[in-house]
């Protein structure tokens, strides 16, 4: 620490230049901090107030005198709504669910967002234009096509070869997977575009080194750009685990079954409860689907909270070190 | 000297099949899902269909360009959705993008708590989308249509803690600044909201790309005496612009996917059961956006560095 004598810092040029640059950080810091907690604030208002009313009783949601801290909290209302969307084994589900199709979609992304940042094939530049297509094609557009296709499906007529029907895959995961595997699942094609630009943003010497040393281009790809790709892995992993957790696009398209997916639980936890419990007043239905909502949130902001470690580790790890 | 030539050859044509490998699983899945899909959707535009709904099939009738002539011609709200939709895009993009780059920069330094700040910013994220979104609308819905509004009125009272933004202001108003000026900055105010919930992607692929750049080439400009705005635009702005590439492409998609034209087509399609009209629609409007995309990203391309 300096001693701090305003007479002299004032004669003392040098010391002037000092203080005001310690008063400017020192501003711009109080202006970051204003910053950050206003927009924490703006996005977690709704949180909060969702939280609040999950945990506020009955006569708290009906005295207009409570405001945000409730008179007489309550866990009743998350055990109940753990009770009706049976949380613990459909959660399990769910989230086995959700990372099986995150690892296929990390590993197709990346092989293809590679594949068109690295080699010189004809087409290339058609083909990637058609991957930016996949990405504004809005879903809406070809959902019919897509559920019939899966309505009747039928592999270059193996289905009918053995089992001598065309398979109906609604009601199951598989079209889901399928997708995933065709890298045309949840949001894929941004997957690939971001594994693309991050692969065109690492040196070519990498590769380079590695090919000299012998390594094959399989090899290259997955011990050594992979690797070294880990910011971009890490990004589309926490993508990925939120969007298809969210997804009820696709889930309700191929009628896949709210055992392995909550958020469809989620949606009618309301009149659920409305019926199974005789709860009739709105504004208390309104508690149990907030404690719902928060439960279904809980585990995806944990594992978020989980990788965000290994986004810090793995982006450290980058760069050329490999 | 000739096997050697046969071998460099043969090792180009090597990267060029296995660059088709590479991008295999993509290759067909597009073939078969994608562009057979798209065919099928632009013959709906073309045609009038009939749901067979005791067989669950549908028959096709040929209609040449009737259904765009109606869009087009007739439809009473599908031209300016389409203009709005496409300007709230325009005016967006630089907002959104300008916003989380700033965000992700601050998000960056090292300060007590960075981790829990950083996932409350991912939060909108998962607010924002599907089943939660689904039973708010449906919470909503039957708080419109099922009680008095005492009860709703009190349920939103509860549901939000924000406080009164109207008293601030007004106070605002009353400083006596341009009345312009005013205005501008109040609507940019109100809509924070909105830019905050759909900047949550961005500013995570910002900061990703922050921490891709090689902390030497900020000591070498530490060590020439570079200023903190030299730095910004010299090392750190050139070296994010493949990702402001990849932002760019995000919100542009992300606010298409949310616009007023897409629900239009939406309804058109699945509560008139129009399935041409809504068909011609969406075609319409992707093509527009696409338009917008390459002319955007060619734009930026032109001025992107990359780093080999």
């Amino acid at each position: 620490m300096r001693k701090f004598d305003l007479k002299k810092t004032l004669k003392d040029p040098y010391q002037q230049m000092l203080l005001m640059n310690d008063i400017k950080k020192f501003a711009l810091t109080i202006l970051q901090i204003a910053i950050i907690v206003g927009v924490s604030y703006v996005i977690l208002a709704p949180v909060i107030g969702m939280f609040v009313n999950a945990i506020s009783s009955d006569s708290d949601a009906l005295n207009p005198m409570v405001f945000v801290i409730p008179e007489h909290p309550t866990l009743e209302k998350f055990k109940l709504a753990m009770l009706r969307m049976d949380y613990w084994p459909t959660i399990t589900k769910n989230i086995l669910y959700v990372l099986s199709i995150t690892l296929i979609q990390v590993l197709i992304c990346s092989m293809v967002g590679y594949g068109f940042a690295r080699f010189d094939f004809p087409f290339k530049k058609l083909l990637f234009g058609c991957v930016v297509v996949t990405i504004v094609l809005p879903v809406h557009t070809i959902m019919l096509p897509m559920y019939v296709t899966f309505r009747n499906f039928d592999p270059a007529g193996l289905a009918t070869l053995f089992t001598g029907a065309k398979l109906n895959l609604m009601g199951t995961p598989w079209p889901i997977y399928i997708l995933s595997l065709l890298g045309c699942g949840v949001r894929s094609g941004l997957y690939i575009y971001i594994f693309n630009q991050f692969f065109r943003g690492l040196p070519k010497e990498i590769e380079e080194a590695a090919f000299v040393d012998g390594a094959g281009m399989w090899y290259t790809y997955f011990n050594i750009m992979l690797k070294n790709a880990s910011p971009a892995v890490i990004t589309v992993t926490v993508f990925s685990l939120v969007w298809q957790f969210n997804d009820t696009f696709y889930s309700n398209l191929f009628l896949v079954s709210d055992e392995i997916v909550i958020s469809k639980r989620v949606s009618v936890l309301q009149s659920v409860i409305a019926n199974e419990d005789k709860i009739m007043s709105l504004t208390i239905q309104e508690l149990y689907l907030h404690a719902g909502i928060i439960l279904v949130l809980l585990p995806i902001v944990l594992i978020y909270l989980l990788l965000q470690r290994y986004f810090i580790e793995g982006v450290e790890r980058s760069g050329i070190v490999g | 000297m000739k096997k050697q030539k046969k071998r460099r050859l043969s090792l180009m044509r090597k990267r060029m099949i296995a660059g088709y490998l590479f991008i295999l699983p993509w290759l067909v899945g597009f073939v078969i899902i994608y562009i057979r899909s798209l065919f099928q959707t632009v013959q709906f535009s073309f045609s009038e269909m009939e749901i067979d709904a005791i067989n669950g099939g549908y028959t096709l009738v040929a209609n040449g360009w009737e259904n765009y002539r109606y869009a087009f011609l007739e439809h009473g709200t599908f031209k300016q959705t389409l203009t709005s939709s496409v300007m709230n895009m325009l005016v967006d993009v630089p907002l959104i993008t300008f916003f989380s780059l700033f965000m992700a920069m601050l998000l960056n330094k090292k300060f007590p708590g960075r981790a829990l700040v950083r996932a409350i910013f991912f939060l909108p994220v998962i607010l924002g989308s599907g089943a939660i979104v689904d039973a708010m609308e449906m919470s909503a819905k039957m708080m419109q249509t099922g009680v008095s509004g005492q009860a709703a009125d009190m349920a939103a009272a509860s549901t939000s803690v924000a406080f009164d933004i109207d008293y601030l202001i007004s106070m605002f108003m009353n400083l006596g600044l341009p009345a312009k000026l005013m205005n501008y900055i109040t609507s940019a105010v109100g809509r924070i909201n909105d830019i905050i919930s759909m900047s949550g992607v961005q500013i995570v692929i910002f900061i990703a790309a922050l921490q891709s750049i090689p902390g030497s080439l900020y000591e070498v400009a530490k060590i020439e005496g570079a200023t903190g705005y030299e730095t910004f635009w010299k090392i750190t702005f050139p070296m994010v612009m493949p990702h402001i590439i990849t932002n760019v492409v995000y919100t542009i998609v992300d606010s298409f996917e949310e616009s007023e034209i897409l629900k239009l087509a939406d309804t058109t399609t699945f509560t008139k059961l129009d399935y041409g009209i809504g068909s011609v629609m969406t075609i319409t409007s992707t093509l527009i956006t696409c338009i917008i995309l390459v002319v955007v990203v060619g734009f930026i391309q032109k001025k992107t560095f990359y780093y080999n």
